[in-house]
């Protein structure tokens, strides 16, 4: 007997509206459709509007995990089009909360992943520990969630001894911690048994499709941009890019932890080593006309901004790829021959956050079923005319 | 006087006051203990401790609107809560709690009413999956499914290793079960690993974590229970908590000594040790994820059915070495 069922719009298993429709032969999962553009906010046509310091907080705003990385890319950028080197210990700062932010997302994410596979304790104690970077964050920048600690040119806040002592004793707490999770995450049975052989993407694929961050490490590409094109301090730091080899949402899992213990060295580092001087360099109004692509290792992956300047103080193009988009191709083939139970966790293995990724809205008629992509002027042309044409109704009727 | 003590059986211990009390009170320690393993408060805020949380859920459930499916089987839906209420009440009845009389048999402790009450205990399963199937929604489907596939795999598990200390003690009735291993406390020893595998086979009669697959919240949303909402939902909540308290009291019966000492003695023990055995429940729940379907289903036959077979074993041989 083969349904389909639908995952989302609205689910449990989803904190954002996607939908995933499902094909199923009994348990067995034989096609799956992926459907965007439920959450499409316009982010990139706003920023056309704003300024490019005003950007920086709009930037900030495409995603609430990763908030930093999308600030950090735009600014990235936008100060490869200014031409400015902003000062050494404003980049260390820059940085430092770019990785306690990785870490913060990946404790996050391995709750979930918890939650997803029905390992509720799992989920309380990583999300316990998280609360201790959230306050170190805070401390940092004054805010939980979004930093704003990016201005064009270096950041907006300094560290003094205190903080760098707080943050270094949160840190060794956290890596106590972390060790012991990734011996709960790789060793207990029935985790193991639920994780292990799910979602299997092979390296090939993984290659072929795109994949990016966690997803493709975990297929053995050693994929990392601040390894393969260092930006900033990241040539100065010694790391490894974490990988496993088991193609797996079990080696997603390892992967995140061994980043995480990567994420604690080079905090260390980067505290240990913080230079002296300005935090920020002043940044011109205008930047001159031309164009700049900008690539930053968020915690899901790589994230690409392309911005387009005229000359004047307002970009004239800001084009936003999130990692997650890089992700759906491969999330498709990790989903097939799988079985229902698995969808949660396979689609949250690739720590999913949709709604940085809505770039487009396709249009579904609700009679024929037709797909169209309009544009906003065209949508609203037809409205009008819909409705001058439409008699008056008292009541609305509900179009199915 | 038979006839008040009847009654007071059946209405106030054990029958329907305590059994919805103590239920109440079961699943306010579990949640607690939950919560402790894993940092968090559980329930404070309602009465002292928390304690009258599920009993404010329950009533809140009741005032809940009541949402009956177009497409779904009307009559079994309506009915179904009641019997599944009715059915671990009875079950509840079974339990050689102070009322029976070893040398004679009653209609609440006879030979044989072990095997009643494991079969009561099983209709829960059934009703469960008739639930799911007649709410027609296609989570509730898959949810049907799942209970019946995992019935398969741990029922024959739980019967072999309750049924193995019944042999040993040479009786089909859980007083003169319990009453054999009052007099050789030494001998409950040896019924260990059965214990062991009751209480894995009880978990997943239970449907609790790692057996929650039937209503696995991030698969199938409410799975069998989507469609369940108001004082339905409330029932069937109810249903379980006495499940588990009546199914911890069976295992004490026969695999900790019964609950020995007449009228208030008797009280204390039954609540230490069906508590003891909850406590042990949300150990299990803490501890692990929720595994797969399959899993169950090879997990109940590749290691727990040979486990039983192996202490049913052991008993038939030491039985002829006692003999």
């Amino acid at each position: 007997m083969s349904f389909e069922i639908p995952i989302g719009p609205q689910h449990p298993a989803l904190k954002e509206p996607i939908s995933l429709r499902m094909t199923v032969e009994g348990e067995v999962i034989t096609g799956v459709d992926i459907r965007l553009g439920y959450n499409h906010r316009g982010v990139e046509k706003v920023a056309e509007e704003k300024n490019w310091t005003q950007n920086i907080y709009l930037a900030e705003r495409i995603c609430g995990i990763c908030s930093h990385s999308h600030a950090t890319c735009f600014v990235q950028g936008v100060e490869k089009l200014m031409e400015l080197a902003p000062p050494k210990r404003g980049l260390y700062i820059r940085y430092l909360v770019s990785e306690l932010e990785r870490v913060h997302s990946h404790l996050l994410w391995l709750g979930v992943a918890g939650h997803e596979a029905g390992f509720d304790s799992f989920f309380m104690y990583t999300w316990r520990d998280r609360e201790i970077v959230m306050d170190l964050l805070e401390m940092i920048s004054g805010n939980r969630v979004h930093y704003a600690i990016n201005t064009i040119g270096g950041v907006r806040r300094d560290l003094d001894e205190g903080q760098k002592a707080t943050i270094l004793e949160g840190v060794a707490t956290l890596r106590k911690r972390s060790e012991y999770y990734f011996r709960i995450g790789a060793t207990e049975p029935s985790f193991v048994a639920r994780i292990a052989g799910v979602g299997m993407l092979s390296k090939e694929q993984a290659l072929s499709l795109c994949a990016t961050g966690p997803v493709a490490k975990a297929s053995g590409v050693a994929r990392d941009v601040r390894k393969e094109d260092p930006y900033a301090v990241y040539d100065e730091l010694d790391f490894e890019v974490a990988t496993a080899d088991t193609c797996d949402v079990l080696g997603r899992v390892v992967v995140r932890v061994k980043e995480l213990l990567e994420s604690y060295k080079m905090i260390e580092q980067m505290i240990k080593n913080l230079p002296d001087g300005d935090i920020a360099c002043k940044a011109p109004r205008k930047a001159k006309p031309g164009e700049a692509v900008s690539r930053y290792e968020a915690p899901r992956g790589e994230n690409i901004h392309y911005i387009k300047s005229n000359g004047s103080d307002k970009p004239e193009r800001l084009k936003v790829r999130a990692p997650t988009l890089g992700n759906y191709p491969a999330t498709v083939e990790m989903l097939r021959n799988g079985f229902i139970a698995d969808i949660p966790l396979i689609f949250a293995a690739i720590d999913p956050c949709i709604c940085c990724a809505e770039r487009t809205v396709t249009l579904i008629g609700a009679r024929n079923g037709q797909e169209s992509v309009v544009r906003m002027s065209d949508l609203r042309q037809q409205a009008l005319a819909r409705a001058k044409n439409a008699p008056v109704k008292g009541n609305a009727v509900w179009p199915f | 006087m038979a006839v008040l003590r009847t009654i007071l059986y059946l209405v106030i211990y054990p029958g329907l006051l305590f059994l919805f009390a103590y239920s109440t009170f079961a699943e306010w320690f579990d949640r607690k203990l939950y919560a402790r393993f894993q940092n968090r408060m559980g329930p404070t805020h309602t009465g002292r401790f928390g304690l009258l949380q599920p009993i404010a859920d329950f009533i809140k459930l009741l005032a809940k609107e009541d949402i009956v499916p177009d497409a779904a089987d009307k009559g079994l839906f309506h009915v179904l809560p009641a019997i599944g209420l009715a059915v671990v009440m009875t079950a509840g009845l079974l339990l050689p709690v102070w009322n029976f009389d070893l040398g004679a048999p009653s209609w609440t402790s006879f030979p044989g009413d072990i095997i009643v009450m494991l079969y009561l205990l099983s209709l829960p399963t059934l009703i469960l999956f008739l639930a799911a199937w007649s709410s027609t929604n296609i989570f509730s489907t898959i949810g049907g499914a799942r209970v019946l596939t995992m019935l398969f795999g741990y029922e024959v598990p739980l019967f072999l290793a309750v049924l193995s200390p019944a042999i040993l003690a040479d009786s089909w009735r859980l007083a003169e079960i319990a009453a054999f291993y009052q007099q050789k406390p030494l001998l409950l020893l040896t019924n260990l690993l059965g214990f062991a595998v009751a209480i894995i086979a009880v978990q997943a009669k239970l449907e609790r974590t790692p057996f929650d697959i039937p209503h696995a919240e991030t698969e199938i949303v409410g799975g069998t229970f989507t469609e369940y909402s108001g004082k339905k939902l409330a029932l069937f909540r109810l249903t379980f908590d006495i499940e588990m308290v009546v199914s911890s009291g069976l295992l004490a019966a026969v695999f900790l000594g019964g609950f020995p000492g007449g009228a208030i003695l008797g009280f204390l023990q039954f609540v230490v040790k069906t508590l003891f055995i909850i406590f042990l429940l949300s150990l299990l729940r803490a501890l692990t994820s929720r595994i797969r379907v399959d899993q169950v289903v090879s997990f109940a036959w590749k290691v727990l059915a040979p486990l039983a077979v192996l202490q049913l074993l052991a008993t038939i041989l030491l039985k002829g070495f006692l003999s």
